[in-house]
This record gives C-alpha cells, structure tokens and sequence, in this order.
C-alpha cells in the first residue's frame, strides 16, 4: 500500500472527474519536492489572467478593517484571558461564516488573542496587565507552582557572564522568555497525504527508535515522536470542528488550501513564535488549481478567491506580546513569510499562476505587511514575473527580494525563508533562532578595558584599557578581537541553555510533527551594528580618532580629525573591513559546539532592534553619538551612502554569504522618479537593480520606493494610511503601527533620490 | 577612490570667475595646475575628479556610473553643484583607475542597459580625458553619455563623438539674452554644438531647467523649443523643475546666491512649458 492511495482513488464523488496526479517516488515516502516537480505548471505569461477580488472577499476584508482601527488604539482588539491556547482549546471562530471559503481563527473570534504561557508566564501576566485585562490567579498558581515554564528553566542554567552580557544590552532579544519560531513545518504534508498517513509514518519512525540502545538522546527523541503523533491527532479534531477531515488527503483546490491552512492554524493556536513563517506553497497549491481548472469546475475568479481569503487569514495571526518585546520586534510582526517563485534544479522557473495570485492580493485586499511575501529571485526568472513582481513593490513596498542562486546551492529548490532572510529546506531542517549580538558595545568595551561605556560596570573579562592619546588601529583592532573571543564563548553558551530548555519546555510538538525524522539543525547567531563597527574602524585606520575620557578615565566620547571611507560606497578600504569583522567572528563563534550538534550559522540582521541597541550605546569612533539608531541588518550608515542606492547595495553585497548562512539583510528606500519617468520606466529600472544586485552576490533586498513626504504625513494623519506598508529590516510593517521613535528613524534613512 | 596625489596648489592664485572676470578659459585655469598635472589632463591620462555616483533613470538610460569633472566656465544662477566649478578643487585621478571602475561596473550595466556619463562641472573642459575613456568604454561594449552645456563643444573632438552613443545637452535659455542671465555666456557655441551632433545623428536628450522669473518667460520656452525642434536627432526633451537644495553649498562655499526665495515652478507652469515643448512634436518629460 502506498502512503497515497487516497489521492489515487478516494475521489469527491461531487465533483468532476480529474486526472490523477504524475506517480511516483512521492507516494512511497514523504516527498513534497518530487510531487511538485512532477506535477506543477510552470506559468510563462504575464499578469493579464489575474482576477479582481469577489465581493466575498471584499466583504469580509471591510469587516475586519472595520476593526482594525480599535485594535491600533487599544494596541490589541481583544484577549482570551483564561484560555491557554492549544490546538484544540478553542471553538471555532468566523469573521463572517456564509461568505468565508476558506475558514479558522486562532480563537473563538477574530483578531482576539490567545494566551501561551508554556514560554513563560511572566510575559503573558505583564501582557494582560498592559492590556488591562484581569490575570487569572488560578493560571497563576499553576503555571509558577505546579508546571515550571521555559522562561523559568532557562534562567536556572544561565552562567553569570550571559546575566551580566544581557543586562547591559550587549545581547538582546534572545527566545528566553517567548517562543523562538523560525521553524517552518511542511504544512503541505497534510493536504498532500493527509493526517492519517503522517501518523502511520511517524509510528513507522518510533518502531525505528524503539529498536536503538535508549541513551539520553533516543529517549528524547522517542518523547517528542510521541508528542508529535498526539499534535497530529489534535490538528484532526481542531479541523472536524469546522466540518473538515483531514485525516484523508484533500482532493479539491478548496480541499488544498483548507488543509495547508488547517495545518499551519494548529502551529500558531499552539506556539507564539517569534517568527511564524508560512513555507513555500504557491507552486504546490498551484497542482490542485490547475487540475481543477482543467476539469471545468474552479474559475479564475475561484482560484483567486481561495488564494485571497487565505490571505485574509494569514494577515491576522496575532499574539499576546509585552511592549518591550514590540519596541525590538515592531509593528507586531508574525513574519506569516511565504516563499515564491525561485527556479528549480532542472532550470524550469517554479513560477506559477498561483505564485502570481498571491503577489495579487495585494491589490484585491490592499497593501499589507503580512504574509511577508518573499520573491527568490533569479535573473533566470521569467520576464512577465519579474516585472509584475517590480510592479507590486513599486506599487505596494510590500514585498522583498533574496537570491535563489545562492539558497538553491546551498539548500536546494525547495527551501524557504523563515522569518526575514533565514533559509531551510522545508520539513528537512530547523534553527535554533539566537537573536544577535551588539557587535559595536563589544568595540567600546575593548577600548574600556570590559567596561560598559556608559554605566562603567565591569562586564567583559577585565583587560588593560586604551591608554593612547589617539586611537591606532594596529592596538584596537587586536583589543577588539580578543573581546570578540569571549563575547562568542558567552553568546553560544546562552543560546545552548535556551534551546536545551525550549526543547524540554516549549517543543513545537505540531510543526516538528511535519518535519522529517532526521532533520538539519542550525544554531543562529547574529550581528547588529556590522556598519558602524565597520565606519568606527576606518576612522581609527584612515582618520586621527582621539579618545574624550571622563574623571573616571573612561572613554566616553571621540573626536575624529580628517576624512575616512565609510561602508556603503563601494569602497573596498572600509568593506573589506567589514568582511573581515563578521568572517572572524563567525569563526569564533564556530570554536563552540552546540546543542544537538547544531551548525553554527549567523545572520546580518536587526529587524527594529537597531533602534533599541542604538539606543543602550554610547558614542562611537565614527561620530555617531550616544543612543542614536545603528543602522538596520547590514544596512550602511544613514545618509553615509553617497553613491546611490546600487553602491550601497554592492558594499553589502560583499559580505560573503558563506560566512552568514542565516541571511544578510538590507533596507533600501528610493523615491518613486529615482527609478524613471515613467511606470514603465520605473519597472524596468527596478528589474535591472535587482539582476545587478543578485548578480553581484547580494543575499537579500527590501525595497521601499516611497517619498519622503508621504510618511512625515503619516505620522501627522495616521488615519488616512491604515495600510501604508513599508519594508524596515526583512519584514514589512503597517507604518502607521511603529512607535514615533522608530517612525523617525525610518524617516532618518538615506532616501535615493536617484 | 584611488587617486593619485600629484601635489595640488592648495589656496591663493585662484581665478575668480564668478566676479565675471576676463581671464576665465581653460587654459587660464590650467595654468595654475603643476606643468606635469597639466600635461596630464592635456594627455587624458588624469581627470580631476569631483566625485561619482551610481544612478538610476537620471542621466541617461538604466543604471549609470556618472562621472562629475571639476571645472566649469559656467556660472548658472541655479546651479546645484558650484562646488564642482574649479578645475583645481577637484581630485587628480588616473584615466586607468576610472576605467577600473568601469570595468567592475560592466555586471550592473549589462543588467540595467546602463553605462557611463560623464557629467561636471563640465565635461569638455578636460575633453582628452572625456575622448579617452569613451574609446575605452567602447571597446568594454560599454554605453557613454556626455552630460553638457555646449559652450566648449568645439573642444570635443571627432575621435570622442565617434565613441559617444547619447548626449544630455543643457540648452539653458533660447534668446541670447536670456542665456547670458543665465550663465553669464554666450547661447551660440551651445547651438553650434547642437546642429554638430545632429549632422553626426547622434541622439540627444535635451534639458531644460525651468526657473520662475528666470527661464520661464513664454518666449524664452519657445526659442529654446524652435532650436531644438530642427535637431532631428532629438529623442526626449527633460524639462527640470528648479529646485532649492543647492542653496546650503553655495553658502557653504560663501557665495552669494542669486536665487534665495525663488519658489520651485507649479504644475501648471511646469505643465504649460511641457505643452510648449509638446507643440512642437517633441516627447516630453
């Protein structure tokens, strides 16, 4: 018996006869790559075919801006206070039921949170204090007597040097008292076999583990084998309460998109992740549509509804979250990120009608942050996409734009982006998500002697402070390595105690249940401030850098006497620097092993937490002052990029990927006549910056193309941009959400003007 | 950017030309700079430089490297850039270095349709340089683009507008009069220059900088539209909006600027000189 046979015979006797899917290796074992290889359509053509929304979708999309407003105000519309959330916990919720085609909330009801408080229970209580909702003592008791949380665990393990490394902001953000996210389940897995036969090859898995000797690491994983089967069981129950089985495979195009959806629903019902990323579906979902297409009973018009109501609901994943955690993660992200387009191995674009429908939501329900819509984008990408893909980020700023010849090398062409720039293969890999490091704090206390330059305290080992009365390379740079060394050592050792315990505490028991047996793991590290760490030392080598100290002999302040290359202008003097910063610090990071033997990997990337590091650090050798913004992910400085935008774009470009496996990210901003006179004009500008990007091994690009002015309206009249999105570091925002201080930092940035 | 540093005289003997003085040829200039420097840029083998930049949909097709010269004879009431107008400030840089740069740029304009533009300042102050690495563009199969007023057209030699694919040509006023105001020069060189490069049929986009109370009289838009209308080799015509933002550099450069409070032209005017460009069948932006 093959694990499909329900797509081969159990036919809807309602619907017209359709053509089985192409056989084979796909229906012996779990092997979504090699049924969308076999089976999908490549789509050549531009985006003429696309439909308009329905007045379904349009309807229920006016219900909820309805009540988008309020929940802006009040920063959240509504809490289930009393409810842990599970993927069973609530009964099933609508926005508008007789006109949704596509259905499931988080809740009983839309927009209303759920709280999770297996991650920690202080977060939920300071949430719902917020809020001004009542904290349940009962909750209370049990979730700080009886069942400990992984906020709890995680600080039972950690060393001091990682209390002291996170008390003064050197490392921020970690998943310690929220969930990690950035795992992306094969949510496709459901609609293609259905849950039934995913638990027949999940106990298939167990009897393989009931057979190895049960050291530490077998008895784990028989434990979370067994969670995942009851997840699965769980997913089957949350969908029969909306009428659907999903233990059988779907059939129809409905059938598809329900089941995918139902599955990622259970995710997010159960974990507050930081990141909940989607996957990559369009071209898998496209199979169902054309197939039903082709049999006469889905129309264009149907085809879109699908993909637009889908949409809808992918746009309201909402989770309960302290302001502390908003100001480093802004605008109340989900990164819902679904991966398009991209080319597969055997050179055929995997661009379908489908991949076009989902970048056409944006039009048919406006401009939004979420799902973050992300193109893989390749030269090699046919033209009609290309340019309708130009035209939705001129039009919308809503979408961004990474390399697939770089992810397909490395991972192949079914990977996607979880989060904003990190890659993995879908179902076959994970990461241990590890936040980043404030590579510039780590500069100043080089030159401190391990002191924090702006409280004084002694944070890193002590070592001899810079007695110089001008800065000399050759003295800070080694200083500043030797800081890096034990910065790497405390920052995989943080991330360690937190996985073991995000394990032990909080498992992902549904997403892991739509992952392989042996999956790949990375431990994801991270840079924030790459650019003025790079900037402060070119002033130091090209420049004369004097250090200001105060009564206490600490180095409080620089002045800087003569000119010195800065990143951002294609100058290899200082961008090489930068290489050399971020190559050597993954090495260090590399000397430490890791939980479950995870590969070490970083990323260049801040999402809005340039703002808050700026914010904790004192002034710099390049003349930044105290508290000002870093610039965001690998972006260069603002207003230091004198280029243009390209320039820019080419010194990120130069950071190797092979050093920062889990992205590189940068943020550019071009005013709408920088591009050309005319839309044409400007699509195609758009198209040749991005080939020449790609080409030149950048990893990633957020485009914005806005003016100016638009946005300090925005800040005036919020009311009139409910839906003005912009894209701030790897992820999208509704602009109007971002507090005034991350607002005037976006403002700040260098806008292209050509 | 590399450059060589081949020992710039740094203050005093400078020829002020904003005081309209008679000593203002390139020559002139020239003279202040070492023999060596000045043999030089005679050459083509150095280029002082202002800066560059890499640009998109302005000066020219696509992507572009646009190259700013220092030195300009010019001295335009709206001029955004005065601080490219002395050949002496600007930084000596190798013809070999630039084409390095080129080179390396070589991926983006393939991908973009783009190339190089030489722009300033002005460009034909230092026309062996310009006709030099144009050649050297053509043989990369890189596009040139010279972004020029005219006035010294007659340096340009035929070996330069051989490598030369488009050229961006500032006719800054139509009635003689006017252009002086302007730019304190004469309008025929500019004119000449033009009817030269459409017998050459090299194609030209034509700019216009519209200045309220300075280059937007009726008659003044319909001169500069009657000259361009009878260059066959005319593709666009690029009417630009005056605006404020070189104000600070003049200052910063204690000039005096003439056109403090002057506001940007309306849509209507702007539209109104468009249609008078359009009159004549020509495309406009």
């Amino acid at each position: 018996m093959t694990i499909t046979e329900g797509v081969r015979s159990d036919k809807d006797a309602t619907q017209a006869e359709r053509p089985d899917f192409v056989s084979d290796p796909w229906q012996d074992s779990i092997d979504l790559r090699d049924f969308i290889q076999r089976n999908y359509t490549p789509y050549l053509g531009d985006a003429t075919f696309l439909a308009g929304p329905t007045a379904r979708t349009t309807g229920v999309w006016a219900k909820l801006s309805a009540m988008f407003p309020e929940e802006r105000r009040k920063g959240v519309y509504d809490v289930d206070a009393t409810t842990p959330s599970s993927i069973t916990a609530h009964k099933p919720g609508y926005i508008d039921q007789p006109n949704e085609v596509i259905v499931g909330l988080q809740t009983d009801a839309p927009l209303k949170r759920a709280i999770m408080p297996f991650g920690g229970w202080r977060m939920v209580a300071t949430s719902l204090e917020t809020y001004g909702y009542p904290v349940s003592p009962e909750l209370e008791k049990i979730f700080t007597d009886y069942r400990k949380t992984h906020n709890t665990a995680v600080f039972d393990v950690y060393p001091p040097g990682v209390r002291r490394a996170r008390n003064s902001h050197l490392i921020t953000g970690l998943p310690d008292a929220y969930g990690r996210g950035r795992i992306i389940g094969d949510y496709r897995r459901v609609a293609l076999y259905g849950v039934d036969a995913l638990i027949a090859g999940k106990k298939n898995d167990r009897a393989e583990l009931d057979m190895e000797p049960s050291t530490e690491d077998i008895i784990r994983a028989r434990e979370e084998n067994s969670e995942q089967i009851r997840a699965l069981k769980e997913l089957v129950q949350m969908a029969a309460s909306y009428g659907s089985d999903i233990s059988k495979p779907a059939v129809t195009a409905q059938e598809a998109v329900q089941w995918l959806y139902f599955a990622y629903l259970g995710a997010v019902k159960e974990q507050n992740g930081a990141a909940m990323s989607f996957g990559r579906n369009a071209a898998f979902l496209d199979t169902y549509m054309e197939r039903d297409i082709a049999a006469g009973v889905l129309t264009e018009s149907g085809a879109q509804e699908l993909i637009d109501d889908l949409v809808i609901k992918l746009r309201i994943v909402r989770f309960l979250r302290t302001p502390e955690y908003d100001e480093i993660f802004a605008g109340d992200p989900t990164w819902v990120t679904e991966s398009l387009a991209g080319i597969g191995d055997d050179g055929r674009a995997l661009v379908t009608k489908t991949t076009f429908r989902f970048l056409q939501t944006l039009y048919n329900i406006g401009a939004a942050p979420e799902p973050n819509l992300t193109v893989l984008w390749s030269d090699a990408l046919p033209e009609g996409f290309k340019r309708f893909c130009a035209q939705v980020s001129i039009d919308t700023s809503a979408i961004q734009f990474e390399s697939d010849d770089i992810i397909r090398a490395e991972m192949g062409d079914d990977a996607a982006i979880a989060c904003c720039v990190s890659p993995m293969r879908v179902g076959k890999q994970m990461q241990f998500f590890g936040a980043r490091v404030n590579a510039v704090k780590a500069l100043l206390y080089s030159i401190n002697g391990g002191k924090d330059e702006v409280s004084g305290k002694q944070v890193a080992p002590a070592t001899a402070p810079n007695a110089d009365e001008v800065l000399s390379y050759d003295t800070v740079f080694p200083a500043y390595l030797e800081t890096l060394e034990w910065l790497a050592e405390t920052y995989v050792t943080a991330l360690n105690c937190i996985h073991y315990m995000h394990d032990k505490y909080a498992y992902e028991r549904l997403e892991m249940a739509l992952h392989d047996k042996e999956i790949i793991r990375t431990m994801a590290c991270g840079i924030a401030g790459l650019s003025v760490v790079a900037d402060s030392l070119s002033a130091i080598k090209y420049a004369k850098v004097r250090p200001v100290r105060d009564e206490t002999g600490l180095v409080v302040d620089y002045t800087i006497e003569g000119e010195f290359p800065q990143f951002g202008n294609d100058d290899d003097r200082v961008d090489s620097i930068a290489v050399d910063v971020m190559e050597r610090f993954m090495t260090m990071i590399r000397k430490h092993p890791t939980y479950r033997d995870a590969i070490h990997t970083q990323s260049i990337l801040t999402i809005t937490s340039n703002v808050v590091y700026g914010k904790a650090t004192g002034n710099t050798p390049d003349g930044r002052r105290k508290g000002e913004p870093f610039a965001p992910g690998a972006n260069p400085m603002n207003g230091r990029d004198t280029h243009g935008m390209l320039a820019s774009a080419l010194s990120v470009a130069k950071l190797p990927y092979s050093e920062a496996q889990d992205g590189i990210s940068l943020t550019n901003t071009v005013v709408p006549s920088g591009l050309g006179h005319t839309k044409e004009e400007q699509i195609t500008s758009l198209v040749g910056l991005i080939d020449a990007f790609t080409s030149a091994t950048g990893y990633h690009i957020n485009v914005n193309v806005l003016n100016k002015d638009t946005l300090e309206d925005a800040m005036l009249h919020p009311e009139n941009y409910p839906q003005l999105t912009i894209r701030v570091s790897g992820y999208a925002v509704n602009f109007v959400r971002l507090t005034r201080e991350q607002q005037m930092d976006v403002i700040s940035r260098t806008f292209h003007s050509h | 950017m590399p450059a060589v540093n081949l020992g710039l005289p740094s203050a005093g003997a400078a020829i002020d030309l904003v005081d309209g003085s008679s000593v203002s040829s390139e020559q002139a200039e020239l003279a202040e700079l070492h023999h060596l420097e000045m043999e030089a840029i005679h050459n083509g083998s150095v280029a002082s430089v202002h800066s560059w930049e890499l640009v998109t949909a302005v000066d020219g097709p696509g992507t572009r490297m646009t190259l700013f010269l220092s030195g300009c004879l010019l001295r335009c009431q709206y001029c955004h850039n005065p601080d490219t107008w002395k050949m002496r400030d600007g930084l000596l840089t190798t013809l070999d270095d630039l084409v390095t740069r080129v080179k390396r740029y070589k991926g983006v304009f393939d991908a973009t349709g783009g190339g190089l533009t030489i722009s300033g300042g002005e460009p034909l102050m230092q026309p062996a340089f310009v006709a030099r690495i144009f050649e050297e563009c053509h043989k990369l199969g890189v596009h040139t683009t010279l972004d020029t007023s005219g006035f010294l057209g007659k340096s340009a030699s035929d070996t330069l507008l051989d490598n030369l694919d488009l050229v961006l040509l500032d006719v800054k006023s139509g009635i003689p009069e006017t252009y002086r105001e302007v730019t304190g020069r004469e309008l025929a060189p500019t004119v000449a220059f033009g009817d030269r490069l459409a017998e050459q049929k090299i194609p030209v986009w034509v700019r216009f900088v519209l200045v309220p109370g300075l280059t937007d009289a009726v008659e003044n838009v319909d001169a500069v539209a009657e000259i361009v209308a009878r260059w066959p080799n005319v593709e666009r015509v690029e009417v630009l909006p005056f605006h404020q933002m070189g104000e600070d550099k003049w200052d910063r450069l204690n000039l005096p600027y003439p056109l403090h409070g002057v506001h940007p032209p309306d849509n209507e005017l702007q539209e109104r000189v468009r249609d008078q460009f359009r009159a004549r069948g020509l495309t406009v932006f």
